[in-house]
């Protein structure tokens, strides 16, 4: 009845069967992929039934100065694991992402939040605007670099 | 000089009015008396209302309290009696509001078109034994004319506001109010017919068997009917405040709030007097010529009660059930009634065309059992309308984990 | 003839009696219908994220309680779980059965106010409300003798909890249980059968599971769909692994569901909280940290509970510091949101609002 987590070694590999070279890194939780092939990894995770990743927990942000990561935390309802996924996004100015929204339709405020208050855009995504700040504020307030 | 109230006035029947206009006719001229007599009766029916919607307002706030586990208004004067005229203070002082781009002359007439019906439809109610302002003969219709401007000065409300909760409010109310006055006018036919008279001091007189003995079916379509009327629970979707905040009142502010709360409040008091008077016998009583006032005020005491105990327990219906619980349920109920009550009118009535006693004893019998039988077919024939058929639901099911489901 | 008519959009909130909160949707109605909806939030934003970078792990439990503040304890422990996740320590049993206890207390708590709001919405006045104030009262005494603090309690630590409960906490405890059950039972037998209640809400805005897993929602929302996914059975925390307690799930995915699944819940609450008191057994209350912790640098921990509005997640990440890196909150009334639009467009206005508080949102958590 417990949960599995997938390590992250186990993910990339699935990954990596699936999009060769996507999986650029892991660890023991989590697996680091291309920042472009968000969306087509998790389509992947999401409907192929080994995974079936259908839950979504959250989506963060995380500001390391030089890069930013992008963290998704997964659970499969059937399969009763979870999983973590990354994307590294080196810059500080004009960052861009693939949108999840068409895939998990819950990653449609947390992506907004994350526009809003990390600055990190998010393409596809059908309302992108500010969630928590109202529009015209400058700067993105959970940045390190914002005081 | 004394002054002698010819015996064919409407008036004549009043023994109050009667004895300020002989005693002030003794030292002034007839027709001051008059207008004196008048005054004073009118003074006495407007403080009625607005000291009876005080004091409703402050009874409500209190069994409410006692019902929900609080205590209620308790600080000012006795048992907080007082509180009323601290909330009227408070709400003379407030600054005139007029929301912008609202229609001055319309919003400004709302509050008076609210509390003036009320006044009228006291003038026909007799307190005690002969004390109707006018036992006019045909005052239930008296009644249910005057009681339909308050729509119209709910609808002004809307309109006038500016305002789109307001606009929702007025909508809902004049769609309720419209619907529900047909169930309440059928049903008081049926009072009509066994009395066989439209003025309430004669309702009152045949009371031999309270009404709502001989008609339960017809007072309990006019309770729900007056229910929705006055925009109580549960029909009170024209001021539902979790849904548009106060309705078709939104923008009303000082004094001109205070005057819609006296109407609403000051409303319920009236429609409880009127309810007393026609299904619960009146001032009639045990030593009704001294006590027939207080039998009269314990009566409609009752029924205010009965309005706030629904307050108390009963969520709100939609609108689209609220039309269908007056269209498929509440009319044909009254119609029941209708028929029910002409069919054994005409049949126990004498020769002198008059319904004793015992007349009315049977007439109880037999409409309690058509009261049953109506409302457990009715309330069939309806409920196939409003149960939700289940569903099957396709479980998305963690095996090992116990569950419980909605049964 | 024709009679032209036009949509109508209405601001509903930030000033509303119902909208639990400063919340704001922006809906078009077409008559009493609802078109489209618009939510608008943020009016409560008060940066806790940010706040919570400046603090240490241990001051950022005060922050947690005015995250949801209705159900602060269940907010303590997803964050203190997160930190002892980071830290890799464990508390010892007798802090996990307080925190399971307390954590269930609140839950009661909390699911009496959202059943008290859901009827008041629907036009109840107060009185299911104020009964279940009642109880809620007498909870939140509880938690004064525990913590000395009524809402914002921050009884919780990393390693355990602030104190041992006082020695008058327990037969008061066992006090309220008692009187709860009758007082639970009086607004049972008002509200369950109540035919007014269930016309308002039965077959009113399903939420099918598909629907929710995809909108990741979370807690009874979820369960009200007929998924029987219950953060407590499936990743037991604390002491969850020894009580028994059932899953209550809905059927038909309705509003009715939602609000029943609520009133089994706290039934299963006291369930658990009777086992806590069974099993407790003295001991210490909490780990011996150092007053100022310092996870190693790198470490990442992702903490939940299953709170009482949903799953609440902290994300920390640590850089060696004395403060969070960065602590994200995966608010579940944000997330539960996310449905709005498929839970109210089609819908009336009267039902848009007892929609709104089937899902039992709180501001303070949804904009944080």
């Amino acid at each position: 009845m417990a949960m599995r987590p997938l390590s992250g070694e186990e993910l990339a590999k699935a990954v990596n069967q699936e999009f060769p070279g996507v999986a650029v890194d892991y660890d023991e939780v989590s697996a680091w992929i291309r920042p472009n092939r968000i969306h087509a990894v998790a389509a992947f995770l999401k409907d192929s039934p080994a995974h079936d990743f259908q839950f979504l927990n959250s989506v963060s942000a995380v500001d390391y100065v030089e890069y930013f990561d992008l963290v998704y935390h997964l659970t499969s309802l059937k399969q009763q694991s979870s999983a973590v996924f990354k994307a590294r996004i080196y810059g500080r100015e004009d960052l861009k992402a693939p949108s999840v929204y068409s895939v998990w339709r819950g990653a449609d405020f947390q992506e907004r939040e994350i526009w809003d208050l990390m600055g990190i855009h998010f393409e596809g995504h059908p309302n992108m605007k500010r969630i928590m700040l109202w529009e015209g504020f400058e700067g993105h307030p959970l940045r390190k670099d914002f005081l | 000089m004394s002054c002698q109230l010819a015996s064919d006035s409407i008036l004549y029947a009043n023994g109050i009015y009667r004895l300020v206009y002989e005693i002030v006719g003794v030292v002034l001229p007839c027709w001051v008396a008059y207008a004196i007599a008048g005054l004073v009766f009118a003074f006495i029916l407007v403080n009625a209302v607005l000291l009876g919607a005080a004091v409703i307002t402050w009874g409500e706030r209190r069994v409410l309290g006692r019902f929900q586990n609080r205590v209620g208004p308790n600080r000012w004067g006795p048992f907080g009696l007082f509180q009323p005229v601290a909330d009227l203070v408070k709400l003379l002082t407030k600054e005139d509001l007029r929301p912008e781009g609202s229609d001055r002359v319309v919003f400004s007439l709302v509050p008076v078109l609210m509390v003036a019906p009320l006044i009228l439809m006291t003038a026909v109610v007799p307190f005690a034994r002969n004390t109707a302002l006018a036992s006019l003969n045909v005052g239930v219709l008296f009644i249910l004319a005057v009681s339909s401007i308050t729509s119209v000065a709910i609808f002004m409300a809307g309109w006038s506001s500016n305002n789109r909760y307001a606009m929702f409010g007025a909508a809902r109310a004049v769609a309720v109010l419209i619907s529900y006055e047909i169930p309440v006018v059928l049903s008081l036919l049926g009072v009509v017919m066994v009395a066989a008279s439209m003025s309430l001091g004669t309702i009152v007189e045949a009371q031999a068997l309270p009404f709502f003995l001989v008609q339960p079916l017809a007072f309990l379509v006019f309770m729900a009917g007056m229910s929705a009327e006055l925009n109580r629970s549960p029909f009170d979707v024209a001021e539902a405040e979790s849904e548009i905040i106060a309705g078709y009142h939104t923008e009303y502010s000082g004094v001109r709030f205070a005057l819609i709360q006296a109407a609403e409040f000051g409303g319920v008091g009236v429609v409880a007097a009127i309810a007393a008077t026609l299904f619960l016998g009146g001032w009639s009583g045990p030593w009704s010529e001294y006590l027939g006032w207080l039998w009269f005020l314990i009566k409609t005491g009752i029924i205010v009660f009965l309005f706030i105990w629904f307050r108390a327990t009963y969520p709100r219906l939609r609108i689209d059930q609220i039309m269908a619980f007056s269209w498929k349920f509440l009319l044909p109920l009254a119609m029941v009634n209708l028929v029910v009550v002409t069919l054994e009118v005409f049949l126990l009535r004498g020769d002198d065309g008059v319904l004793t006693h015992t007349d009315l004893a049977i007439m109880a019998a037999i409409n309690l059992a058509v009261t049953v039988i109506a409302i457990a077919v009715f309330g069939n024939l309806i409920k196939d309308r409003v149960t939700f058929r289940t569903r099957q639901p396709q479980q998305v099911v963690v095996p090992g984990v116990s569950t419980i489901e909605v049964s | 003839m024709t009679i032209r008519t036009e949509p109508m959009t209405v601001n509903v909130g930030p000033q509303h009696p119902s909208t639990h909160g400063v919340f704001r949707v922006r809906i078009t109605f077409d008559g009493e219908d609802i078109v489209e909806v618009e939510p608008v939030f943020g009016y409560l934003h008060r940066g806790t994220e940010k706040l919570a970078e400046e603090r240490n792990y241990v001051q950022v439990v005060t922050l947690t309680d005015r995250l949801d503040y209705t159900s602060s304890m269940i907010n303590n422990q997803a964050y203190c779980l997160a930190v002892e996740k980071l830290l890799g320590v464990e508390p010892p049993p007798r802090a996990r059965y307080l925190r399971t206890l307390t954590a269930e207390l609140q839950r009661i708590a909390s699911h009496l106010i959202a059943v008290g709001f859901f009827v008041q919405e629907l036009g109840a006045f107060g009185t299911p409300l104020m009964y279940g104030f009642r109880s809620r009262e007498r909870i939140l005494e509880l938690f004064e003798m525990l913590c000395g603090a009524r809402i914002t309690v921050s009884y919780m630590r990393p390693g355990g909890v602030f104190a041992d409960a006082p020695r008058d906490f327990w037969p008061a405890l066992n006090r309220f249980l008692e009187d709860f059950e009758d007082e639970f039972a009086e607004m049972e037998q008002l509200l369950l059968e109540n035919e007014i209640l269930m016309i308002r809400t039965r077959g009113v805005s399903p939420i099918p599971p598909e629907v929710a897993i995809n909108n990741s929602v979370s807690g009874p929302v979820l369960r009200a769909s007929g998924v029987n996914w219950d953060w407590r059975k499936q990743e037991p925390y604390d002491a969850y692994d020894q009580v028994e307690f059932d899953v209550p799930i809905g059927s038909n995915w309705d509003n009715y569901d939602r609000f029943w699944v609520r009133i089994q819940e706290v039934h299963q609450s006291i369930r658990i909280i009777k086992q806590c008191i069974a099993q407790i057994e003295p001991g210490p209350v909490r780990l011996d940290l150092p007053l100022v912790l310092r996870p190693e640098a790198g470490r990442e921990a992702y903490g939940r509970v299953e709170a009482s509005k949903g799953e609440l997640g902290f994300y920390l990440v640590s850089d060696g510091g004395i403060s969070p890196y960065r602590c994200k909150i995966r608010s579940p009334s944000l997330i539960n949101l996310t449905v709005i639009e498929h839970l109210l467009v089609g819908w009336k206005l009267a039902d848009m609002i007892v929609s709104l508080g089937s899902i039992d949102i709180n501001m303070g958590e949804v904009d944080r």
